[in-house]
Parts: C-alpha cells; sequence; structure tokens
C-alpha cells in the first residue's frame, strides 16, 4: 500500500513546553512565599493582593491548572501525533487551544488577587473565566478527536484512552461544578447551598485530582516511560484492567473529603468504600510502570530520565496508598483539617505530576531541538536536590499534622483541653513550616537548574517546527465484531469509547448525587434558622473575597475535643442558605462555625486590624483595609434577588427595602463599638465582616430546644 | 433546579441500579475478552509507542550516554 507523506506539528509541543516551565516556575514561586507567609506574617505586606487568602488559590490554580495542565498538552499534543500516525487535526484549534488557556491563566493570575474568586478550591475562577475554559476546553477536544478519527494507526494505544477518560470526565465535572447564579460580571453564586454543595465541589474537587492529576498523568507515564526505556509496558492486559477500574471508582470517592462531617453518613461511609477499593487500580498502574524496567534497572542508575519516572512512579504509588488510608474515618480523624493532608497532595504534586514532568521534559527538549542534553551532571543534581526537597517538605507536613491534630485532642487528667488556646498548638509547629520552606527551596533550585539546561540543550541544537513522517493510509475496518468482542471493537470506534467512558462515570455520580438531592431526611431543616440580613450577606461576601475559609473551618465535628472547644457540633440544617458552603479544608487558625456572639464587637474591630494585639504571636495577616474602605451597597438589591432565585426564602419586594435593614444594623453595630471606645463610620466594610461572624452558628444557640423537622 | 429535574424523571431510583448492573456486565465481559485475547494482539498494542521510532532520528538518545 502506498504510504502517504506528512508531517507531525513540533510548534505547537514547543509553544506548550515552554509554557509549562514559566508557569512551573512561578506557580512555585507563589508556593514558597504563602509557605513563607505562614511563619513570617509580615511577608503578607498588609497589602490585599498580597496576603495569604487571596494568594493561596493563586498557587493552587498555577501548579495545577498552568504547570500540569500545560505539561498534559505538552505531552499529549507529542505523544497524540505518534500514536495516531497523523498530524493535529486542525493547526487553528492547536493554536486558539494554546492561546485561550494561557489567556486564562493571566484573567486567574489577576482576579485571584483582586479577591474574585468563588470560595471552591481549584474552582474559584469566577463565572466568565468557567465559561472562557468551557470554550478551550472544547476546542481541545474537537481537535483530540479529530486527529483520533483520520488515524492512520488502526489501533488506539491505552494512552489514549487515558486522554478520553480525561478530556471527558473533566468536561462533566467543570460543568456540574460551575452552575452558578451571575450577580454582576465578576460575582456569582452556586445553585446548590450547605451540605449539598459540598458534596457537589469535593466529587469535583476529588475527580479534578483524578482526572487532572492523574490520568492524563498515567497516559504520559503508559507513552514516555516506555520511550525512554525503551521497552514496552509491562503488562498490556493490566493496563486495560486498570483503566476501567480507575475511571468507574474514582468518581465515587469524593465524600471522604466529608467525613465527620455534616453530610449524611451513608454518603460519607459510600466514599470510604470506594477510595479502599482505589488502592487496586493505583497500584496496578505504578505495578506496571514500575516493572515495566524489569531487568533494566542498571540504566536507572545512570539515567536521570529514568530516575525521575521511578521516583515519580513511586510518589504516585505512596499517595494513592495514603489516600485510602486517609479515606478511612479514624486515621481522617487525627489527619482532616491539619498539613498531613498537605504533605499528602505534595506528594503526588512535587513527586508524582512534577517528576514526571521533569522527566518527560529531559527526554522531550532534547528530541524537539536534535541534540543531546546539554548536562547530564546538572539533571542529576536536580533530581537530588528535587528529591531532598520532597522529603523535607513531606516529613515536616507529617510531623506538624501528627502533632498538631494531638494538641487539639489532648485532655487534662482531669477532662479539660490541655492546649485551650489554639494558638498554642500553631506555634508549636513553627519550625516545621521553616523546614518546610527550605524543602520547597531546595525544590525551587533545582527547577532553576533544569530551567538553565534545557535553555543551553535549545541553544545548541536546532529547532524544526515540521517533522517529516509517513505511514500508510488506515484500512476500513471490514467487521471488527468477527475479529474480537468489546475491547477491540471498541477501540476501533473512539466515538463509542467516548460514549461509554462518558456512562461509567455518569452512573458513579448520579448514584451519588439522586439521594442526596431527593431524599429530604439527608437535610433535617432547623426551624429557628433563617436567611442572612443584608448586611450579613454582604459581610459573608467580604469573608469569600479575603478567602477566610482558606485558613479557617465552618465545621465542628461531633467529638469531644472539638465540642470542648468550639461548642455545639455542626448540623446540616443549619447551612441551608449557605451559598456557597464555606466549611473549608484546613485548619491553620482556629474553626468559626461558632464563634458568634464569643467575643465583643471590639474584638472583632481590634483583631482584623492586628490580630497580634488580641492574640500575641497570631500569624493570622492584618486586614487594615477594612476598617478604612467603605462598603460598596449598590450591590445589595441583585444579591438578595440571585439569592432568592435559588431558593433562599427573602419575600417579594424585599431588594428594595434591604439597605434600610443594612443601615439600621450597622448603625447598631458602629454605636456599640463607640461605646466600646472606637468610633467607627456604619458604612465601613469592617461593620458588615463583624455582622456575619456574630451571627456565624448562633441560630441553633438561640434557640437550642428546636426540634429537627424530618421530611418523608 | 437540578433537584426538581431530577424528579421529574420517572422512576429515577431505578436508573441508578440499571446503570450499576450495565457497568458490572461490561466489565465482567472485559476480563473474559482479556482472558481469550490473542497474545500477538496484546504484543503489538504495548510496542506500538515504540515503533514509530523509525520515522525519527534514530540517532538520539534523548541526551543520556
Amino acid at each position: 500500500m502506498a504510504l502517504e507523506k506528512f508531517s507531525y506539528d513540533n510548534e505547537i509541543v514547543r509553544k506548550f513546553t515552554i509554557a509549562t516551565v514559566i508557569w512551573g516556575l512561578v506557580g512555585m514561586l507563589v508556593g514558597l512565599l504563602i509557605a513563607t507567609q505562614l511563619f513570617a506574617p509580615a511577608l503578607n505586606f498588609n497589602i490585599p493582593f498580597l496576603t495569604f487568602g487571596r494568594i493561596r488559590p493563586l498557587h493552587t490554580n498555577a501548579v495545577i491548572f498552568a504547570f500540569v495542565g500545560n505539561a498534559i498538552f505538552m505531552g499529549v499534543y507529542y505523544s497524540l501525533q505518534r500514536l495516531c500516525k497523523a498530524r493535529m487535526f486542525s493547526d487553528m484549534l492547536s493554536n486558539i487551544h494554546f492561546w485561550g488557556w494561557q489567556l486564562i491563566i493571566v484573567a486567574a493570575a489577576i482576579t485571584l488577587p483582586l479577591g474574585l474568586t468563588t470560595s471552591k478550591e481549584y474552582a474559584e475562577l469566577e463565572w466568565p473565566i468557567d465559561i472562557m475554559i468551557a470554550l478551550v476546553w472544547i476546542a481541545f477536544g474537537i481537535n483530540m478527536f479529530g486527529t483520533i478519527i483520520k488515524r492512520r494507526e488502526k489501533h488506539m494505544y491505552v494512552a489514549i484512552w487515558f486522554y478520553i477518560a480525561t478530556w471527558v470526565t473533566v468536561t462533566v465535572l467543570h460543568v456540574v461544578n460551575s452552575i452558578e447564579i451571575p450577580v454582576s460580571f465578576l460575582k456569582s453564586y452556586p445553585i446548590y447551598a450547605g451540605v449539598q454543595d459540598a458534596l457537589v465541589q469535593w466529587w469535583y474537587g476529588h475527580n479534578a485530582v483524578a482526572f487532572f492529576l492523574t490520568t492524563p498523568y498515567l497516559g504520559l507515564m503508559y507513552y514516555f516511560l516506555p520511550k525512554a526505556a525503551n521497552r514496552p509496558v509491562y503488562s498490556y492486559k493490566l493496563s486495560i484492567v486498570h483503566f476501567w477500574s480507575l475511571v468507574f471508582l474514582y468518581i465515587w470517592a469524593g465524600p471522604h473529603h466529608l467525613l465527620y462531617s455534616a453530610l449524611p453518613d451513608w454518603a460519607q461511609s459510600l466514599g470510604t468504600v470506594f477510595s479502599i477499593m482505589l488502592i487496586a487500580p493505583s497500584w496496578g498502574g505504578m505495578i506496571n510502570g514500575l516493572l515495566t524496567l524489569r531487568g533494566a534497572w542498571d540504566r536507572v542508575r545512570e539515567n536521570p530520565i529514568l530516575k525521575f519516572m521511578v521516583v515519580a512512579v513511586t510518589a504516585y504509588g505512596m499517595a494513592t496508598f495514603e489516600g485510602p488510608m486517609l479515606s478511612l474515618k479514624n486515621v481522617n480523624a487525627i489527619a482532616h483539617f491539619t498539613d498531613w493532608i498537605i504533605a499528602h497532595v505534595h506528594v503526588g504534586a512535587l513527586g508524582w505530576n512534577g517528576f514526571l514532568t521533569f522527566g518527560i521534559l529531559y527526554w522531550l527538549v532534547p528530541k524537539l531541538w536534535k541534540t543531546n542534553l546539554y548536562s547530564n551532571k546538572l539533571a542529576n543534581f536536580h533530581f537530588w536536590i528535587g528529591f531532598l526537597g520532597i522529603v523535607f517538605y513531606a516529613f515536616s507536613m507529617w510531623f506538624s499534622g501528627i502533632t498538631q491534630s494531638l494538641m487539639w485532642k489532648q485532655f487534662t487528667p482531669l477532662g479539660v483541653l490541655q492546649y485551650p488556646n489554639f494558638l498554642e498548638t500553631v506555634l508549636q509547629i513553627v519550625p516545621m513550616y521553616i523546614i518546610r520552606m527550605i524543602g520547597g527551596t531546595l525544590y525551587f533550585v533545582g527547577i532553576i537548574a533544569m530551567v538553565y539546561n534545557l535553555v543551553k540543550t535549545a541553544n545548541q541544537g536546532s529547532f524544526a517546527k515540521e517533522e517529516p513522517a509517513e505511514a500508510p493510509a488506515l484500512e476500513k475496518f471490514k467487521d471488527p465484531l468477527k475479529r474480537g468482542v468489546i475491547h477491540r471493537f471498541l477501540e476501533g470506534k473512539p466515538v463509542i469509547f467516548i460514549g461509554l467512558t462518558f456512562i461509567v462515570i455518569i452512573i458513579a455520580s448520579v448514584f451519588e448525587f439522586v439521594p442526596m438531592f431527593l431524599i429530604k431526611s439527608n437535610v433535617p431543616t432547623i426551624a429557628s434558622v433563617k436567611p442572612y440580613t443584608p448586611l450579613e450577606l454582604q459581610g459573608r461576601d467580604i469573608y469569600i473575597r479575603e478567602a477566610c475559609n482558606s485558613c479557617h473551618s465552618q465545621l465542628v465535628r461531633p467529638f469531644r475535643s472539638e465540642t470542648e472547644r468550639y461548642g455545639e457540633y455542626s448540623k446540616a440544617g443549619e447551612y441551608v442558605y449557605d451559598h456557597p458552603f464555606l466549611w473549608g479544608s484546613k485548619r491553620t487558625g482556629p474553626d468559626l462555625h461558632r464563634i458568634g456572639g464569643k467575643y465583643p464587637n471590639l474584638w472583632h474591630y481590634l483583631h482584623m486590624e492586628n490580630p497580634s494585639s488580641m492574640s500575641p504571636g497570631s500569624l493570622m495577616p492584618s486586614y487594615p483595609w477594612l476598617l478604612s474602605n467603605n462598603l460598596n451597597t449598590s450591590t445589595t438589591e441583585s444579591k438578595i434577588n440571585a439569592m432568592r432565585s435559588i431558593g433562599v426564602p427573602y419575600t417579594e419586594g424585599y431588594e428594595k427595602v434591604a439597605n434600610d435593614d443594612l443601615q439600621k444594623q450597622a448603625e447598631q453595630i458602629a454605636a456599640d463599638l463607640q461605646n466600646a471606645g472606637a468610633p467607627v463610620d456604619p458604612n465601613k466594610e469592617i461593620i458588615a465582616l463583624i455582622a456575619y461572624l456574630q451571627r456565624l452558628g448562633t441560630d441553633i444557640k438561640a434557640n437550642p430546644v428546636t426540634t429537627v423537622q424530618t421530611g418523608k | 433546579m437540578f433537584k426538581e429535574v431530577l424528579q421529574s424523571i420517572e422512576g429515577v431510583e431505578f436508573y441508578t441500579i440499571v446503570s450499576m448492573m450495565i457497568f458490572i456486565l461490561f466489565f465482567v465481559g472485559m476480563i473474559i475478552w482479556l482472558l481469550k485475547v490473542d497474545k500477538k494482539y496484546i504484543k503489538t498494542m504495548s510496542e506500538l509507542p515504540l515503533e514509530e521510532d523509525n520515522n525519527e532520528f534514530s540517532n538520539l538518545t534523548g541526551g543520556t550516554k
């Protein structure tokens, strides 16, 4: 059969490669800054755009969507063309995808420090950017499926299935978790509230880890590890089994982020069971990766690329063992809200995603620039200093998490909390924060060495935009069913394959969501829980803008150590008007669900101005601008309207008089502050924030005997 | 909103069971197929990423000597 001549598009791979490196540097530098802020709060500089709460999401978004995102596209655009023996479907779509994605990242880098956030972790970006993400993602999808459909290779290699599963699932996750009601151009409220919002968010959050940080990287592993080792994958059959079980099981595990929360028990248990089952397919992937090197371990000693990949796959195995362990309720009771979780995600991010990316970069850049790597020695240096960085990082955070958790739970023989002052448990772990920063610095130094090495490599080589190739045209399938059932049929039919993947993930999601949304008893209503007043609502949005939830949870778990410290444990019915939920996932500071009424208004006023005036040694940043900024009350009407449209029972027409109520309440608080000796203009933002904080968790305090009314 | 949409589907609880069954049957089918599949086919598949090396600059080893 005649060979067709065509060429691979290396230019798009080069673009994504450069973007990966640049955003990696940016994302990790921001990470270093926030790690340092945790023990040196002066580095918040009293500037709103640089406070921890606002730039922590910048770090997570930059690392996940900018660094890892671009690395995924770099690997997919390189490997997909070669596995399909075809050029990308459309150069124009490739470029729309590239520039669109960079534009989204820039939009995130601008809006997040401005405090424009939805507060939902890893989905902080506001609705116009959500729409941009959807459009760019669709361009990527058309480009990828177009390439698959016009391919010259009959079979679809397993890496491609992972890419397909990634695309399909991320599409579903992004759409479902981003359903929100716009209030203004850059502000929205999610349609879900409280417990249901939490369930949707962690279904999203967990699967963002699964289908953005894991499945595409497994695809990359299945392509680049065999390439780097120059031998086929250990077991192709294992890859098939582990693919389908991973795709099916992952979707269910989200509720393990909400153990001991107000989420119904059955949903929590579901999350635990599926998390434990996940060990099997995860380790299937790890074993397949490591055993690919069987009989070639001598080469690992000499080849820095293989070293990076081996550590990456091992880190994947460790993180996917640790994850299910953390999903056990008794382990979670200790680990949740602490630095243990930070250690866990960084073993994944620094080890699995980071090191696999570095391995691929060291392999790919010399290939693209047709030369040898500038310095093997420097790559080895990068490997060791990066590895050391991970060790410092993970161990300090494991120690810190367990230490703090045990201190939270420690009672004296008389039965009272041994460390009733939360701050004491924070100051105890400050040395660990310093060690973590050192670990991060080591890792970062390694990346700088890599950048130098790669730039030198590129400079000594010559890059060709087009790489000529030839392959016979694909013969049409005659009768696919006769040649083998199910899978061989499927891999010949990418469209059916896509559909099936879609069905598999939808099945699990439906199973998880339907009962949660339909059975009323899952969220028992509490009669005394009322919607927020307009001033509290505005205060809540300031709380969201400053991302207080980055460090403070609003969820008292039903443990004696927590009810002693904070007060009554949190009930599902208390959150029914919380759009969005603000449970948080980390307690760098104490829980705030029962903060209402605990301190006088003056305490909050002085504390926000300078936290260490009220809590000497506090690591919380100061928020002086809240005392000088005027509250924008022009948004009250649209906020009340938006809330009513998603089910919060404000009466018709209330939006017109809401600002009168707001003013009245603000004046009361200002008068109280004045009496206490702090004259404040009632129109300042601080008044709204105090109103919200004083309201938190008080609904059931006011009327604790209210009976729980359950539905059928 | 989401709730109303779901409630309007008749017998929505039933769908969850059906979907579960579809998956289990699919999974079992896949295992059976894997046990019976032609070894040659598996070998070809696993060598896919390596074979296109012929078209590439085979004198290069990615800088590892």
